[in-house]
């Protein structure tokens, strides 16, 4: 929260038609829609993106740094889950 | 449908120019003193669209005129009296909700502006405002969800943003009015009824007014003059500012 009370937003922006949104950065803003004027405003200022998704810093559920072990070290000797054992023809972009 | 004068369409175009300028100038004054950084940053961008659109329209007016003036020859080297801008654009910023009362009214109408030059028979003045249409579009977007969050905010913000809208409205009056230069466009097609966009700035103007819990001022007596180029004093201000550096070092350039 700012001195005013303005909450904070986290900012998404899809580059481009058939990618995902990728975590740009966040701001704060009166309320969602000017989040979303603001995230235009500076996040594709120079060609970023085609779309904009913002959501309240505080609707995020992260995961805690220290269950880091619990959480991902069991899929590291596993291995057989990675599809690394295909190739992939060059034509076929963003895997 | 006659053919106008080189004069008055010169005049024409370079009006606008110069409420895109000197509206942008005014937005510019803002640069890193926004009451966010957020805000600080939006005001900016909306003040270079505006000097953009301004240097189109100077570049083109330059061209119509043929005496080898340029769009910086325009913007620098021109007195008070020969700046064609509407007074509303040249009123200062005072604060934040002045600032976006001014920019509000002024967006409205320069939206219905470009609008219907889209169908100008000028392709020149027509293929500009296609550009300044989307750009126009956003700043009038972003100027009415202010007016919304500060009319219908709290007691202080509705309160400053009502005493700036009922301060700054006696400059929307200008807008509309058809002069000489304005009959002779509409007359070859070139130009824009000013009377008949009036209608639909009033729409927009009052729903916006109206879901931000503003009330719409009384029209009483309406200042005018800027289009002939009688002035308030603040374009004076505006000018020493932005051409300083030419009128000390003629010519100067990096």
């Amino acid at each position: 929260m700012t001195q005013h009370g303005w909450p904070l937003f986290e900012v998404f922006i899809r580059s481009k038609s058939g990618l995902s949104h990728k975590h740009a950065g966040s701001l704060h803003a009166a309320d969602a829609e000017m989040a979303l004027l603001n995230a235009r405003d500076i996040y594709t200022r120079r060609k970023e993106g085609v779309s904009i998704w913002v959501v309240e810093s505080k609707a995020i559920t992260a995961s805690d740094p220290h269950d880091k072990d619990s959480l991902f070290e069991p899929a590291d000797d596993k291995i057989y889950r990675h599809p690394t054992f295909y190739s992939i023809p060059d034509e076929v972009k963003n895997i | 449908m006659t053919t106008p004068t080189k004069e008055a369409l010169f005049e024409y175009v370079l009006r606008m120019g110069d409420n895109s300028l000197v509206l942008g100038h005014r937005l510019s004054e803002w640069c890193g003193h926004g009451p966010e950084l957020e805000e600080d940053i939006a005001l900016t961008n909306i003040a270079l669209d505006l000097i953009g659109q301004a240097r189109l329209l100077l570049a083109y007016a330059g061209e119509i005129e043929g005496k080898d003036r340029s769009e910086d020859d325009l913007a620098y080297l021109r007195d008070g009296m020969d700046y064609k801008n509407l007074l509303i654009v040249e009123q200062p910023n005072q604060d934040y909700s002045y600032t976006i009362v001014r920019q509000f009214l002024y967006d409205a109408f320069n939206f219905e502006l470009y609008s219907r030059l889209l169908e100008s028979k000028d392709q020149h003045l027509a293929s500009i405002a296609a550009k300044a249409l989307k750009e126009t579009s956003y700043h009038r977007r972003h100027s009415a969800q202010w007016i919304v969050r500060l009319g219908d905010g709290t007691q202080m913000s509705h309160e400053k943003v009502q005493q700036a809208l009922d301060e700054l409205w006696m400059y929307t009056g200008e807008m509309f009015d058809m002069d000489e230069v304005d009959e002779g466009m509409l007359e070859a097609g070139i130009g824009v009824d000013l009377e008949a966009i009036r209608h639909h700035w009033d729409e927009h103007v009052n729903a916006v007014l109206e879901e931000a819990t503003l009330e719409r001022p009384q029209d009483a007596w309406m200042m005018s003059g800027g289009k002939a180029g009688k002035h308030s004093e603040h374009l004076g201000y505006i000018l020493a500012d932005l051409q300083y550096l030419q009128r000390a070092y003629p010519g100067a350039a990096w």
